[in-house]
């Protein structure tokens, strides 16, 4: 049987995008008394696991997931982070 | 009779008026399941607006992948007419048979309003019957309608005469160059953010929506290989 690898995947809008949900949060922490705060986006994370023989493969396939499903390719930028399951 | 398929997702929710609409343009209009692989002769196919599969992951994300969506693919591809409204636009976008995404509303409320909206072209199957430049009121009701597209692709709408509705004083969500509707390279397919299905009946107020699903009447008896 193929090793697991524990896949994390961080989606977040495109910079030259605007993120409404990350002005309407930067203002509820200055609301709440949290000054200084600036530059907040709001995007999503997912994990998932993966059976493959190795973590590059397992990498190439969470990547092509991300082009296909996980992230609009037009809006969304992603990062992915895989590590071997104990 | 013009054959019209009107797609179900779990998650539509104007498929009916969407149906109704069609049927009192004249057509042949009958549901086709998201699970079914075949559109039954389709000559023009509607998706319509709702939420399908909850908006999970993105607003029609999922919607793309379900089996009925290979024959849509074909059908567009061979030239037939299809149009998105809504989530049905939503839906296109993803699919990648139209360009750019709707992102969420510049303003994050839900807008559910009556808007005006400019007919940009009567170069497409849905909106023929329109004058070019006409207005007319027609309500939207979404959260994720702000469009948006890269530089080079907006270039390319505007100069290839792809915009097909522009609001006209409020854009409701944002969206860029005011765009409320576009259609591909090929003129085929339509996808467009307000509901005209909502305002295709007297009964209603507003009747002028009637005239896209005309359109996509008008549009079929020209013969293929016809002049526009």
């Amino acid at each position: 049987m193929s090793p697991k690898f524990a896949v994390e995947v961080r989606v977040m809008p495109r910079r030259a995008l605007l993120d409404p949900q990350g002005q309407a949060v930067e203002h509820a922490l200055d609301a709440l008394g949290f000054k200084g705060v600036g530059g907040v986006r709001v995007g999503k994370a997912l994990t998932l696991e993966l059976e493959r023989p190795d973590s590059g493969q397992a990498e190439d396939d969470a990547r092509s997931m991300c082009e296909r499903l996980l992230a609009n390719p037009v809006t969304e930028d992603f990062t992915l982070s895989v590590r071997p399951v104990e | 009779m013009m054959r019209v398929a009107v797609i179900r997702f779990p998650g539509s929710n104007c498929d009916a008026d969407t149906l109704r609409a069609a049927r009192n343009a004249g057509a042949d209009a009958y549901y086709v399941w998201h699970r079914d692989r075949h559109l039954q002769r389709a000559d023009a196919v509607l998706l319509p607006g709702g939420f399908a599969f909850g908006d999970y992951l993105r607003a029609g994300a999922i919607a793309r992948f379900s089996p009925v969506m290979a024959a849509v693919q074909a059908h567009a591809e061979a030239g037939g007419p299809v149009l998105g409204i809504c989530n049905g636009f939503q839906v296109l976008c993803e699919a990648g048979l139209l360009p750019g995404a709707l992102m969420r509303n510049a303003r994050l409320t839900f807008a559910s309003l009556p808007v005006r909206v400019r007919v940009e072209t009567d170069d497409t199957p849905f909106t023929a019957a329109f004058e070019r430049g006409a207005t007319f009121m027609v309500p939207v009701a979404h959260g994720e309608g702000r469009y948006v597209a890269p530089p080079e692709v907006l270039r390319q709408l505007e100069a290839e005469d792809q915009v097909v509705l522009r609001y006209v004083g409020e854009n409701p969500n944002g969206s860029v160059n005011d765009i409320a509707g576009v259609t591909n390279t090929e003129r085929n397919v339509v996808g467009i953010m307000p509901h005209p299905e909502r305002a295709a009946d007297p009964l209603v107020g507003e009747s002028a929506g009637a005239k896209v699903f005309e359109s996509m009447i008008r549009r079929a008896r020209v013969p293929l290989g016809g002049t526009r």
